[in-house]
């Protein structure tokens, strides 16, 4: 069925899944859109839950997970970014930080073992959505010829240097922002994903020689493999904690210009 | 080294593939190059200001993970077009 990962699977198969259902529709499932799915149902219950549950002053279970990552979001991310009118932005920034480290995390949990973001589509689609509402914001704040101007010519500058300075500052707010965020994250989980395999197929195959190899297995690749693992989950956080905080900076710089 | 590979190679096609091949090689290290030396700087840079102000850890780390966010991007585009150029 090609969902759990029970086995090695072929090679072409490491990001490219075949469909479940749904075959030759534009609406086929495969495996990253149910991890997709799965991180979604995930957030909206974590969130869900503890908006359900009755206030209590000393936080415990789901409630506590939802406080502390409202509290990270609010105390790491939109206070040292936005400030304190960055506040209506917390529950955009924080399901997207959840979300896009569920997604993430499945690199490392076991029988899934894929990073759903090693795809390039949903990253794209945060990108363009943080786009759009970085640009909206700057527009309403600051008024379109106002946005236009502070990004466009920052002041400061000696006159002169507008020349360079205007082409670069539009390639870089309008172009190179989403595309950078959406390869950070993609190009992040590829080579993560491509690391982990690399060290399970070398364990599994130097174990599989036997003889030698069981010591080479056990001494060089193994604990490398593990130290990966640890590593990955690192990576994983550390990728939804900049998307959301490169998310803030970008919303931040179009609603208070010139800090 | 190019002869040797002309002369073993069946067709153009296969020689085309391999500079390919040695290029996205050539090409990743050397993209890898800029960017290490640069989230070295950072990250030292980082470590440092921590040592001298420990109350400021909180907003130095948040900098410096931006910093390393900007500055890893060269590296994975480098990345990328490594995947790209993959025959």
């Amino acid at each position: 069925m090609n969902l759990l990962a029970l086995e090695f699977p072929p090679v072409n198969h490491l990001f490219d899944w075949p469909s479940i259902w749904f075959e030759g529709t534009p609406y086929a499932i495969n495996k990253t859109v149910l991890i997709y799915f799965g991180s979604v149902v995930v957030t909206m219950m974590i969130f869900g839950l503890a908006g359900r549950q009755r206030e209590s002053l000393v936080p415990a279970g789901v409630q506590h997970v939802a406080e502390s990552g409202v509290n990270f979001i609010e105390e790491s991310v939109v206070m040292q970014t936005i400030g304190p009118d960055g506040k209506k932005f917390m529950p955009f920034l924080t399901t997207m930080f959840f979300f896009i480290l569920f997604s993430n995390i499945t690199e490392v949990i076991p029988f899934i073992q894929f990073p759903a973001n090693s795809r390039m589509a949903m990253p794209v689609t945060l990108a363009l959505v943080v786009w759009v509402i970085y640009n909206f914001v700057g527009v309403r704040s600051q008024g379109i010829f106002g946005y236009l101007k502070n990004s466009l010519f920052p002041p400061g500058v000696p006159k002169v240097l507008y020349i360079i300075v205007t082409p670069i500052e539009l390639v870089s707010t309008f172009l190179v922002r989403p595309f950078s965020l959406a390869i950070r994250l993609w190009a992040n989980m590829v080579a993560g994903h491509l690391l982990l395999v690399t060290f399970a197929v070398l364990s599994a195959a130097m174990w599989g020689s036997g003889g030698i190899g069981y010591g080479g297995a056990l001494i060089l690749s193994f604990p490398m493999l593990i130290l990966m693992t640890g590593f990955e989950i690192l990576v994983s956080v550390l990728q939804a904690f900049i998307f959301t905080i490169l998310t803030a900076v970008y919303i931040g710089g179009s609603m208070h210009p010139e800090h | 080294m190019f002869n040797l590979l002309a002369q073993n190679a069946t067709g153009p096609g296969e020689v085309l593939e391999g500079l390919m091949a040695i290029g996205a090689g050539l090409g990743y290290g050397l993209a890898a190059i800029g960017p290490g030396i640069g989230i070295g700087t950072v990250v030292g840079n980082a470590i440092s200001s921590m040592a001298r102000q420990p109350e400021s850890a909180g907003m130095v780390r948040t900098t410096m993970f931006l910093g390393i966010a900007f500055t890893e991007a060269l590296a994975l585009i480098g990345f990328v077009v490594f995947i790209l150029l993959l025959p």
